[in-house]
């Protein structure tokens, strides 16, 4: 395998040159190293890199392609955070970290997000007994005169930690736009990006000297519909800020140094690898092996953090708490990367697009969701975590008032709800009202740029403001909007 | 009724003979046993009393959610109700203005279904809380309660000699217990009426309708098959045969042209045809199949979605339930001149 052949797939240049030198096929370790690089170093990212700085460096053959130094990458990717971690989904700074770190006060966000469209009737915005309300009836919940669908009986007993916004008018009914801009605050245009709210989060709230990714999605395994990787672009932040996903709960694939290879022997073969790695460099050092070289090391940093991603590691107790269900899982893997200061962490439980027996669908969706998410509310609450982690639990959309001939409900953006808890948000609101059968907006109408504002705003962002991102100015969120000022604690 | 009962049944006569407007969509109807009267739920929380002979309707309160099921007793005086309240009520079917004899809270969630054994005795109720139960049908009394479905019990009935109750899960699972010790027996599993969709998520499946064949010996199954979207309701109209000794799937009645829906109702005709009422994406219908080949040998176009069905006293019409917020009888022989 030669230098050139590895800069074309994106793997990581110490691994090739390591794997030029082994005899036979490549291991497993080396299998993960290649996987999780070339998952996350695209050669974009490096010329991006490359043209954002302007320092000159030593390089062997002097070329303005190689005219970056070290820090500046760094600093280049960085762009205010100090993941700077160059396409590892703003991995790794440092060779180690622990919870510790991030008990001072660091913001975070967990986005629990609801696909297909979830039935703001159905959950946060009952109307019984009228001709839209269905057959649910309305649950009080332990804020005095806030109810709720009966379906979310364990969440109604913390929503003293929530607050509920009842007037989003999204003026959508399109899945793709309506998580889009859901999740981008803006409204979406033909050929233009916007970052993520996770890679905003990213961006934004990363410690320094933070070793895990910094926006991390969390969702059933692939085979089933919208495949939110897609809906996860960094844009203009950077491909450092894109998601790193999680699937079926289960740590990141290949992370594990097989068996076969002692401790003793990978540092052994480590230090091998970089006196090679030093040797080349003295000779022939470039930028791209510059890259290589960091994210290897980041890669193999995400190595020795797998356990972060580990819920058999929490206690039994625990496990049997959140259950079996696969949302059970996601939840508590959720509360066990927050607790190790994930900056954004996006639960995704689908599906609820039921234009078909709407209400048969919403008991068995919304009793996987109920019982663990309530548990997550509290145990963030109970540990202290709350207080620095702001939730919101959002959909692409809504349902329709008019329930249709199948017991459907339809797309519906007009007038629907999403709660928002935590962090810098005041508990135990309404904010917005709806008409008494839900099928417009009476009061205080808002859409996705006033709940971006907010939930940036609650985590300490100034939304205002702009990034900066090689030397041009891009707004954080819409300009022609703001926060949900009387949400914000 | 209206009109004189006619003594030659023909399902190829069937005919639209009224059609009450509410102002809801309506989700079940019973034709009580005096045929004085047809009573509905809609999406109202309401029981409505709707007489066919002067038009007549009385609303009957105290659900606070959807009517699904409705029973009556033998004499026709009583009428029961379960509601998605997980409420079992008894009525007083021809009081002027009828209120509650007695109110159950009966199940933890919705009750999917009630059935009144032919002796008049008991009446059972299923739902969402895995449980199917018997209740005294004089006094109130819960008599029993059969746990052992494993997820939402779609449908209950009796048989014929009211010893067994049989009742059948989202999962397509047919259990059979002894009304008088409670022992359970697994009488089949029909697949065909479950899917879990991988791309929802979700499960969909159930009998959306039940009936024994006139004789006892052949259970019948209504509900979804073939679906490819769970959540947009595609996929056919069916209902599985089940013998109710072995177990064994006698015949899936279908739709020739694989019509889209789901079976909200099914019966024995005592002449000897299944009938079956449709509801879905392929419109409303009424199905008539002999039951031993799978395919109708007719059918019979609404002007809208079916919810449930009650086949009259004199098994000579049938009332329908519909989305488009009608209740509609319907005549099956042909129209007089």
């Amino acid at each position: 395998m030669s230098v050139k052949q590895c800069s074309r797939d994106g793997i990581a240049f110490s691994t090739c040159m390591k794997l030029d030198m082994m005899d036979g096929p490549p291991r497993d370790v080396d299998r993960a190293i290649i996987d999780l690089v070339r998952r996350h170093l695209p050669l974009t990212l490096i010329a991006n890199a490359q043209r954002t700085s302007a320092m000159k460096s030593p390089y062997a053959c002097n070329s303005a392609e190689h005219e970056i130094s070290r820090r500046a990458f760094l600093g280049g990717l960085a762009l205010g955070t100090a993941g700077a971690a160059l396409g590892l989904g703003g991995l790794l700074t440092a060779p180690s970290a622990s919870a510790d770190q991030f008990k001072a006060g660091h913001k975070r966000i967990l986005n629990v997000f609801l696909h297909g469209g979830v039935s703001q009737l159905e959950t946060w915005d009952p109307k019984p007994n009228t001709d839209t309300g269905g057959p649910f009836r309305a649950i009080p919940t332990s804020v005095p005169g806030t109810h709720i669908c009966e379906l979310l009986p364990y969440t109604a007993q913390q929503m003293h930690l929530l607050s509920i916004v009842r007037s989003l008018d999204t003026h959508n009914s399109d899945h793709f736009r309506g998580v889009t801009e859901m999740t981008t605050g803006r409204n979406r245009l033909v050929g233009v990006d916007y970052p993520h709210l996770g890679a905003v989060a990213a961006k934004t709230l990363t410690p320094d000297k933070f070793t895990l990714p910094g926006h991390i999605l969390v969702r059933s395994s692939p085979g089933g519909r919208n495949v939110e990787s897609e809906f996860h672009k960094a844009a203009y932040l950077g491909a450092q800020y894109a998601n790193m996903t999680m699937y079926d709960a289960q740590p990141p694939k290949n992370t594990e140094r097989a068996e076969t290879l002692s401790s003793e022997a990978d540092v052994k073969r480590n230090a091998l690898r970089e006196k090679i790695n030093n040797r080349f460099a003295g000779r022939r050092r470039t930028a791209d092996t510059e890259a290589y070289d960091f994210s290897f090391e980041q890669a193999r940093d995400l190595l020795t953090h797998r356990q972060v991603f580990d819920i058999t590691r929490e206690p039994a107790a625990d496990l049997e708490r959140y259950g079996t269900s696969e949302f059970g899982k996601h939840c508590l893997l959720a509360r066990r990367l927050l607790e190790h200061g994930v900056p954004y962490v996006q639960v995704n439980h689908a599906d609820y697009d039921t234009h078909h027996e709407n209400f048969d669908f919403h008991i068995e969706q919304l009793g996987e969701f109920d019982r663990p998410f309530s548990l997550l509310l509290a145990d963030l609450a109970e540990r202290g975590l709350l207080a620095e982690t702001l939730v919101c639990v959002m959909s692409e959309f809504g349902r329709t008032p008019q329930i249709n001939d199948r017991y459907g409900r339809d797309h519906w953006g007009t007038a629907w709800s999403v709660a928002l808890g935590g962090a810098g948000i005041q508990p135990g609101g309404v904010i917005g009202k709806t008409n008494a059968n839900g099928t417009e907006v009476v009061e205080r109408s808002v859409d996705h740029g006033h709940v971006f504002h907010t939930i940036m705003q609650a985590v300490g962002v100034n939304s205002t403001g702009d990034f900066d991102v090689g030397g041009r100015k891009f707004p954080i969120a819409d300009p022609a909007k703001s926060a949900i000022g009387e949400l914000l604690a | 009724m209206s009109q004189a009962t006619p003594t030659i049944i023909d399902p190829a006569k069937t005919h639209l003979l009224l059609e009450y407007k509410h102002d809801r969509p309506l989700t079940a109807c019973h034709w009580e046993p005096k045929s004085r009267y047809v009573f509905f739920g809609a999406e109202d929380n309401l029981i409505h009393r709707y007489d066919p002979a002067s038009q007549a309707v009385t609303p009957l309160s105290a659900h606070d959610s959807w009517i699904r099921s409705f029973g009556s007793s033998l004499d026709g005086e009583l009428l029961y109700s379960g509601g998605y309240d997980g409420r079992l009520i008894w009525w007083p079917a021809a009081a002027e203005k009828p209120e509650p004899i007695r109110v159950v809270e009966a199940h933890q969630g919705w009750i999917r279904a009630l059935a009144v054994s032919p002796n008049g005795a008991y009446i059972a109720t299923c739902g969402n809380d895995l449980l199917v139960k018997l209740w005294d049908a004089a006094s109130g009394a819960l008599v029993r309660d059969f746990a052992g479905h494993i997820s939402h019990i779609y449908n209950v009935i009796f048989s014929p000699d009211s010893a067994t109750m049989y009742s059948c899960d989202l999962k397509g699972f047919v259990k059979a217990w002894n009304v008088a010790t409670g022992e359970a027996r697994d009488v089949a599993t029909v697949e065909a009426l479950h899917k879990y969709d991988t791309t929802f998520r979700a499960d969909i499946g159930g009998a959306r309708s039940i009936a024994l064949r006139s004789d006892g010996a052949q259970l019948a199954l209504g509900g979804i098959i073939n679906v490819t979207n769970a959540f947009a309701g595609v996929g056919e109209v069916a209902v599985a045969l089940v013998n109710v000794a072995d177990g064994k799937i006698d015949v899936q009645l279908e739709s020739k042209d694989k019509t889209k829906g789901a079976t909200w109702g099914v019966a024995h005709h005592p002449n000897g045809f299944w009938t079956g009422l449709t509801g879905g994406g392929g419109g409303g219908w009424f199905f008539f199949w002999k039951g031993d080949e799978p395919h109708e040998f007719f059918k019979f176009q609404m002007k809208a979605a079916g919810r449930g069905m009650s086949l009259s006293p004199d098994q000579s019409q049938l009332a329908v339930a519909h989305s488009d917020r009608h209740l509609r009888t319907y005549a099956l022989y042909e129209k007089p001149a």
